[in-house]
């Protein structure tokens, strides 16, 4: 039921995910062995449901994990044909791998404009070229235009998710790990924020790793896919395979093979089957 | 009624009796509050970016003051030591990176409170190794701060004003500006807005929590030496200078503990309030020497009725 072959003959991956191990506290095992590459250019999706390990995977890979007190204790990441798994966010950022954290987190009392700028702490090009960047991000996500001046805080969860996207765009990223993007956002305006990663993808050449429990739109946007489930890969494949797999679409897209069931028996299906028990 | 009268009505009667003399008051009340308003700023300062309640500050500026004098004692020119002694507290902000803030990263907030406990005792054996404990004279007229007194004749009173107390003032509000500047126009100043929001957001953007950790620990060290020179003008160099870091307390807790701006009122507030109590109401009523407890007690009254002080960042929730 597992592909192996690699997404594209040509494309060389921008960043693989070698077999890593996450422990945090020196006891919880949080990863089993995740492996996954994204390939220069691609967008990549990491699905699963709540606690399968999606972030953890993702702020292993940033090296947020130090902050909370995790730790990758297998494995390598190599971004760009080198490991990174003992540099700083900060030395990772630099060289163009950064994170958009799950639930936005703007800087609330900065302005809109502010947070974006924060996002260019790591740039030394000169203030004319991060100028230019601004409006390029504004070119993007026009609403933020319009916001620019207001306090972060009180603007509304689209524009936040907005401002986050654009605030790591700040710092000329070569890949952004996007976390839960659509998490507490209206069905309209989750198309909206994919619909601009996808252009951000083709226009800037900005590969993406995104993690979604939003299996629908993520698959629709996304080229590959992983399926995550208690810190293991169980599946992967490319998107349009993936869409069609009975499995998924039995227990991450709601549609069995013969239609839409009850959900007892969904329940029922489940029980019986579950790729780990 | 005779009571009723010395509190209500008698006071005021003397303020505007004699304007001349509550000028004086005002003003000596006003200097003193500048005082506050800095060591306070030295504090939220390092509160907003890294959480930290820094006890240190206070042994911040005796250090700051003593390692003044001392280069000065050996010989160097004060213009010179001046940059010397800057260059002191950014080894010493460097080191208290190192050794104490950075083996400590996610500890919980009390950990580090205790570690600036830490810092300070440290600081106070150190001091006294190097300096010795005796009191020393702030190197005033070498640093070419005047010491003469202008006199004014108001409302055919008399009023004088300290020229010392004014350069004090005049140096405070351009160190004050030049921070606020700083904080919300240049990149570092953003970034330690930004660290003060969220962390986690500030580190996923790449900012260095060492970096900046530095920074603050500098700019505190920075208004420490400030503070250090002004109130070593005053009263002389000598780790007694350390209480008036408590001084700062009731100023963080009426301004709030993350607001520059409370801060600077607050400090102001107190200064002037304090002064007023004292001689108008403190020595007439209660034998005077209110001065050491009269902030302590307005700050409480202020928290009854505002637990984030008065100028406490608000809180945005979202609903």
């Amino acid at each position: 039921m597992t592909t192996i072959a690699p997404l594209s003959e040509t494309a060389a991956p921008i960043l693989s995910v070698n077999n890593i191990e996450v422990i945090y506290d020196h006891v919880i095992l949080v990863l089993k062995g995740v492996s996954l590459t994204v390939p220069k250019g691609g967008i990549t999706a990491l699905l699963g449901a709540n606690g399968a390990g999606k972030t953890t995977t993702l702020k292993a890979i940033s090296n947020l994990l130090h902050a909370e007190r995790g730790e990758v204790t297998k494995g390598t990441i190599v971004f760009e044909d080198q490991e990174v798994q003992a540099l700083s966010p900060n030395q990772l950022v630099r060289r163009g791998c950064i994170q958009v954290m799950e639930g936005r987190h703007c800087f609330g009392h900065l302005s809109i404009e502010d947070n974006l700028l924060s996002g260019a702490f790591t740039r030394r090009d000169g203030a004319a070229a991060i100028r230019a960047d601004l409006d390029l991000v504004y070119q993007y996500f026009p609403r933020l235009k319009v916001r620019r001046a207001s306090q972060a805080g009180y603007t509304s969860g689209g524009e936040q998710q907005m401002t986050a996207i654009g605030r790591a765009l700040m710092s000329r990223p070569k890949m952004i790990l996007l976390d839960e993007p659509s998490m507490g956002l209206a069905p309209q305006l989750v198309e909206e924020i994919f619909e601009i990663v996808k252009k951000l993808n083709e226009e800037q050449g900005v590969s993406f790793l995104l993690a979604e429990q939003n299996t629908n739109v993520a698959l629709r946007y996304a080229k590959y896919g992983y399926i995550l489930e208690s810190g293991r890969i169980v599946l992967d494949g490319e998107a349009q395979a993936l869409r069609e797999n009975e499995d998924v679409k039995e227990f991450y897209l709601g549609v069995g093979g013969e239609g839409r069931k009850s959900f007892k028996d969904v329940k029922h299906y489940k029980r019986r089957k579950r790729w780990l028990a | 009624m005779e009571f009723l009268n010395s509190i209500f009505v008698k006071p005021f009667a003397d303020m505007v009796g004699a304007p001349d003399f509550l000028l004086q008051v005002l003003w000596e009340g006003l200097v003193a509050g500048v005082l506050y308003a800095l060591i306070a700023l030295g504090f939220v300062l390092i509160y907003k970016s890294s959480r930290i309640f820094n006890f240190a500050q206070g042994i911040m500026v005796v250090f700051a003051a003593l390692t003044l004098v001392g280069f000065h004692e050996k010989g160097v020119p004060a213009l010179l030591a001046v940059p010397l002694t800057l260059l002191v507290m950014f080894i010493l902000a460097v080191a208290i990176e190192r050794a104490v803030l950075r083996p400590l990263v996610n500890q919980p907030d009390l950990i580090l409170f205790m570690a600036t406990i830490g810092i300070t005792l440290f600081l106070i054996g150190f001091g006294e190794i190097i300096f010795g404990g005796e009191n020393k004279v702030m190197i005033t007229e070498q640093l070419y701060i005047p010491t003469g007194s202008f006199e004014f004749e108001p409302f055919g009173g008399f009023v004088s004003i300290e020229q010392k107390d004014l350069t004090a003032v005049i140096g405070a509000v351009l160190l004050v500006v030049g921070l606020l500047v700083f904080l919300n126009r240049s990149k570092m100043g953003r970034a330690i807005r930004a660290l003060g929001d969220d962390h986690q957001a500030a580190l996923s953007v790449g900012i260095s929590l060492s970096t900046i950790w530095v920074l603050v620990w500098f700019i505190a060290g920075v208004i420490a030496l400030a503070t250090g020179i002004v109130w070593g003008a005053r009263a002389g160099v000598s780790f007694a200078l350390e209480v008036i870091a408590f001084k700062a307390l009731p100023v963080l807790m009426l301004g709030g503990l993350e607001s520059v701006l409370g801060a600077i009122v607050g400090g102001l507030a107190i200064g002037v309030l304090e002064k007023l109590f004292e001689i108008y109401w403190g020595q007439p009523l209660l034998g005077g020497n209110t001065e050491t407890w009269f902030a302590f007690v307005l700050a409480l009254v202020v928290l009854l009725f505002r637990p984030q002080g008065l100028f406490g960042e608000k809180i945005i929730e979202r609903v």
